[in-house]
């Protein structure tokens, strides 16, 4: 199962982009595993400076806004 | 370029709306109307010209080219990029903790911080539409001036020790480059989201501004800035720097009172003031800082910035009445 990964210091986008995920999950009938993750730290720790950020099976894949649906609908499938 | 604004706000005010001229309420609507229409129309065309050089530029990249430079260098890089850069507020923690972690200095970082809410492109560009460009330009150099000054003052009194020491062990990952745009269509799309996350943001603001821009011109007699905002009364200034700092909007929103406040007599600092203070002292920033700031140094820097801000003011009424 894909694991995602929303980094962000739980502003709003960084919701959005989160339910943004989880909705298009559901759409598309696939399972996925989907965690905010706030602690900055963590967030640095993933080389990313401006959120919101995304991972992958703890790879980056995005950062800096909400990410557009269809790199979301291409994350999942992929 | 803008009499069709003008030409709008007369057919809408007078022809539709069957107000007689002259009225305060006239004037109010007709105020209204041009700026409201003028104002949306910039946002859309700046926003969108911008959006398409910016498409390229990421805060990864400015923290990059700014490390491990000279100050003499750093700091203008810094104020300038933070300028320009497109970023969240929400962002501003992270973007702290990567420039002190690349080595970047804590006043070369601060002068990051300030200069970037304070000049905005938009807020340029309408501010030019409003009320000249030479004001704008004006407002352009003390901003940058402020985040130097700001970054340099912080660097002077050492005040690394009142920045949380949680930052100071944060070791960061390998940066990811974010791919910048590449294609015309990307810069495009890129832009055109620019607009459409920019302008839903700032719409509220600005009809707001508008608004109280509006009442101000149309009901607000002359005499009543004549007497408390010239620049012979020594407090206006510092009132204007108070009362803006609890009204947090954008540098866009607080425009059309600008333009109302001027056009009714208030001396040119007094108004550049408040206005800096409106957009760059703002408490749910302050909330997001004090994540990495202890208490001190958000203090010291409210007041690096009220006391710039008062100098921008007392300066510009100084130079140019």
């Amino acid at each position: 199962m894909k694991n995602f990964k929303v980094l962000g210091s739980g502003c709003k986008k960084c919701a959005t982009t989160a339910d943004l995920i989880s909705a298009k999950a559901a759409d598309l009938g696939i399972d996925i595993e989907i965690e905010k993750v706030t602690d900055m730290g963590a967030i640095m720790g993933y080389g990313v400076m401006s959120t919101p950020g995304v991972v992958l099976n703890e790879a980056v894949v995005h950062s800096g806004s909400i990410p557009t649906p269809k790199s979301i609908e291409d994350w999942i499938k992929s | 370029m803008f009499e069709i604004f003008t030409k709008l706000a007369d057919w809408s005010t007078y022809s539709v709306l069957g107000l007689t001229p002259k009225t305060h309420l006239a004037e109010a609507v007709h105020f209204f109307v041009e700026d409201v229409t003028k104002i949306f129309f910039l946002l859309v065309l700046v926003i969108f010209a911008i959006g398409l050089f910016r498409s390229m530029l990421t805060p990864e990249r400015v923290r990059k080219v700014v490390a491990g430079r000279s100050r003499a260098v750093s700091y203008p890089m810094a104020v300038g990029l933070g300028a320009v850069t497109p970023f969240c507020s929400c962002s501003s923690v992270p973007l702290f903790i990567g420039f002190l972690e690349a080595g970047i200095p804590l006043g070369v970082t601060m002068a990051f911080l300030i200069a970037s809410p304070m000049i905005n492109e938009v807020a340029v560009v309408v501010l030019a539409a409003a009320v000249g460009w030479k004001i704008a330009v004006l407002y352009v150099v003390a901003g940058l001036t402020v985040g130097i000054l700001g970054g340099l003052a912080i660097e002077f009194f050492k005040l690394e020790k009142w920045v949380e020491e949680y930052v100071w062990k944060i070791r960061m990952g390998e940066t990811v480059l974010q791919q910048g745009a590449t294609t015309l269509k990307q810069r495009v799309d890129y832009a055109w989201g620019q607009v459409k996350e920019i302008f839903g943001r700032i719409w509220i603001y600005v009809l707001i501004g508008v608004g109280i821009g509006a009442a101000l011109h149309g009901f607000v007699p002359q005499e009543f800035f004549l007497k408390y905002a010239s620049a012979d009364n020594l407090l206006a200034v510092p009132s204007a720097v108070l009362v803006g700092i609890p009204l947090y909007s954008n540098a866009t929103g607080v425009i059309p009172i600008v333009e109302a406040l001027l056009s009714k007599g208030v001396p040119i600092g007094t108004v550049l003031a408040l206005m800096m203070s409106v957009a760059a002292i703002s408490l749910p920033e302050m909330i997001i800082l004090r994540k990495v700031l202890k208490p001190q140094l958000i203090a010291t820097f409210i007041g690096i910035l009220f006391v710039a801000f008062i100098t921008v003011g007392y300066l510009f009424n100084a130079l140019l009445t």
